[in-house]
């Protein structure tokens, strides 16, 4: 990359923009910036999606009597966590500048297997299990053909979109399964007992906290980064890239697998049709969480607060008799929003920091991957 | 470098918490009362769908005649699951019943069942939920109603109720075919249509091309043929086609189930004088009508009861069956005194 001297050599943590290449470096923050600091928390992303939930419960609170409830609460997360818990495992993959386009087959596959092998009269708990293992092998698969023989994400997956749905159409045929047994559909249905919080919301935020923990706060989370801002740097620093994208990939196979296991028991049912379209639900989620959809950037509490902004929204625009079609609409243009936003405010910060460079000196040079505006 | 992580997390507890805090601080609006009629919601298996839109227009009817507000929400596209948030929604709401017809009959069981555990009443109409899952379905079509009335319409177009008939079905395997087919030969045994000969089924696939091979092959293999019963849109509309194209008009006649719109010609063209379909307005009407009456507790939807609905079935009292199923009546025929009627009604 061509680097202006001037820019290269300015004092750590400058800008906010810079915050981003620190979470990769593990750069120490600079404590007495008070201000700039302040103007950074104010930047940035998840503060933007809090304000935006604020609005829309508000909103929602004008809209209907019925919209701050607890049965409202639980029937709007419960029916958006098959999605939330798929966008956590899409979001280190967006990270590394891959996509994962084939989750919503996969849950249609698992469901479809779960199906057949329960009604071939294998216990449940035997047979979810296999239909994570399903989702595993699913997913390595995408992740084999994306790093050992070099092929675009978007197109693999977008093949495997279409091979696990045909897989399931195979698997079950025009028929359906049903009548799981009372105490597994409970899972998918039910509340925690005396609350209306659903038990799936309880399965999601515990797989958020494992994400937040791996991908915040561990050398794996610091890779996933590192190969996010540059593949090649990440490589010579010594980051096994190729492994740790084919597992991203196997891992979010099984959470789209276990997806279908909690569709297939929250509605009681299995079809090959299964979580159709689910994938645009998922990619817009993590994009609207802040993950960079160009890579390299991402936070697993910006994902969760997107789930939630998207649940209340959802819900508003039902309480509100908003049709089908611009429910639609409306999700189409958030997923632009989310999009074109960080995008005009990177222009807006490289614009902020030329104006700045002039008061600031050298002080160190950057890494090499390090994006220096 | 995790400062990050925790202040947003902090975000997400206290948005979860505020949720939770306003909704002790919302005062829950009074629980409505029985007698006063107040929102209904219907769920079709699409919006922008003729057909619904139809039924739609008789259930608004019976809320001008019979008082309560009617809305109609539903999914683009006609998949299960996607009525889901429909449902919940109406129960959010607290509406007093949800008329719905399935996508699919258990996904939507779960989501019904919580409905009805609110108070809601539930009512299918066109295609059922699962049992255990709605109070009442409103049945658009019985199997031996539909039989009787493709036997009837044979007989009144074979010209004094005498000669050879054929039928031309959708698949060798489709169930609802097989079973009118199998009512109508129960019906032709009385000794009313002793003249009719019967002449065997054909299957068209529901194909316009296959249909139309094999209407033809009827008219040559049965040079006697009178009527042709095609109980499947597609092949009436087909041996229709054929009898006017093979200049047969006014010697072989078309009959079954179609669509105003696809028979409006052959109706005034003399090829179908009459055919069948279930009243869509009558069934939007009659839904409704049984959601006012479990909304009123009239009715409970237990089999045995009998109630009715002033400007449906002749005014004539209605029976629940087992499983809560009520039937509409006999199929409504359209002939070509009211076809334009419900061309323009109708719109499909």
């Amino acid at each position: 990359m061509t680097q202006d001297p001037q820019t290269v050599n300015r004092p750590p943590d400058s800008s906010p923009t810079s915050t981003e290449a620190s979470i990769a470096v593990g750069h120490p923050r600079n404590a007495t910036n008070l201000g700039r600091g302040l103007v950074s928390v104010v930047a940035r992303w998840e503060v933007l999606l809090i304000v935006i939930l604020a609005v829309v419960i508000w909103e929602g609170n004008q809209i209907s009597p019925f919209y701050i409830d607890w049965t409202n609460f639980g029937f709007s997360t419960g029916g958006t966590m098959e999605v939330a818990i798929m966008a956590l495992a899409m979001t280190p993959i967006i990270i590394t500048g891959d996509i994962d386009l084939s989750v919503e087959s996969m849950v249609g596959l698992s469901g479809a297997v779960l199906g057949v092998l329960w009604a071939g009269g294998l216990p449940l708990q035997f047979g979810i299990p296999i239909v994570l293992c399903v989702g595993l092998v699913g997913g390595l698969f995408n992740g084999m053909l994306v790093t050992r023989w070099g092929l675009p994400a978007l197109v693999v997956t977008l093949g495997t979109l279409a091979l696990y749905r045909g897989l399931a159409q195979v698997v079950l045929g025009t028929s359906y399964v049903s009548n799981f047994p009372k105490a597994f559909t409970d899972f998918g249905q039910g509340y925690v007992p005396g609350t209306s919080v659903p038990w799936t919301l309880l399965a999601f935020l515990t797989a958020a906290a494992i994400f937040c923990v791996v991908i915040h706060m561990t050398w794996i989370g610091r890779q996933v980064f590192a190969i996010g801002k540059n593949k090649e740097a990440a490589r010579y620093s010594g980051v096994r890239v190729a492994t740790l994208r084919t597992a991203l990939f196997a891992v979010s196979g099984m959470v789209a697998a276990f997806a279908g296991v909690m569709l297939a028991l929250r509605t009681n049912s299995v079809r090959s049709d299964n979580g159709s379209g689910l994938t645009l639900i998922v990619v817009m989620i993590a994009v609207l969480g802040g993950v960079d959809i160009n890579g390299g950037k991402g936070t697993i509490p910006g994902v969760i607060l997107a789930v939630f902004t998207l649940a209340a929204l959802q819900s508003a625009l039902r309480l509100a008799g908003v049709s089908s079609e611009y429910q639609n609409v409306t999700i189409g243009l958030l997923l632009i929003f989310s999009v074109i936003t960080p995008q005009l405010a990177r222009q807006f910060r490289v614009l902020a920091d030329r104006v700045r460079q002039g008061r600031h000196r050298p002080v160190r040079d950057p890494i090499p991957g390090e994006v220096v505006r | 470098m995790f400062h990050r992580v925790p202040r947003a997390a902090a975000g997400v507890a206290v948005l979860v918490l505020l949720a939770g805090c306003s909704s002790s601080a919302t005062p829950s609006p009074a629980a409505p009362t029985a007698v006063t009629l107040g929102s209904i919601v219907m769920i079709p298996k699409q919006v922008n769908n003729p057909y619904f839109d139809v039924a739609f227009k008789g259930a608004q009817n019976a809320a001008t005649a019979l008082g309560g507000t009617l809305t109609q929400v539903g999914p683009s596209n006609a998949v299960g699951t996607e009525q889901i948030p429909f449902i919940q929604t109406a129960t959010t709401q607290k509406a007093q019943a949800i008329i719905v017809s399935a996508d699919d009959a258990t996904a939507i069981a779960p989501a019904l069942q919580a409905a009805m555990a609110a108070g809601i009443k539930v009512v299918g109409y066109d295609s059922s939920p699962a049992v255990g899952a709605y109070n009442v379905f409103v049945n658009q079509a019985d199997t031996a109603g539909i039989g009787k009335g493709l036997a009837d319409m044979a007989c009144d177009e074979a010209p004094s109720c005498t000669g050879e008939i054929a039928v031309l079905s959708a698949a060798q395997t489709a169930t609802n075919q097989n079973a009118w087919i199998a009512a109508m030969q129960t019906t032709l045994k009385d000794a009313k249509y002793s003249k009719l000969v019967w002449d065997g089924v054909v299957y068209g696939n529901d194909d316009p091309t296959v249909s139309t091979q094999q209407a033809q092959a009827l008219l040559s293999a049965h040079p006697n043929l009178k009527v042709i019963v095609s109980p499947t849109t597609v092949g009436i509309v087909a041996a229709a086609q054929v009898v006017k194209d093979q200049n047969k008009t006014g010697s072989v006649f078309v009959t079954g189930l179609g669509t105003p719109k696809g028979m409006v010609d052959f109706v005034k063209g003399g090829q179908a004088p009459e055919f069948a379909l279930w009243n869509v307005t009558d069934l939007g009407y009659l839904a409704y009508a049984v959601a006012v009456d479990l909304v009123n507790g009239t009715i409970k939807g237990t089999a045995g009861e009998t109630f009715t609905v002033k400007g449906v079935n002749n005014d004539q009292p209605y029976t629940i069956g087992t499983d809560g199923v009520v039937v509409l009546g006999p199929p409504f025929v359209f002939n070509a005194k009211n076809i334009d009627q419900y061309v323009a009604s109708f719109g499909f």
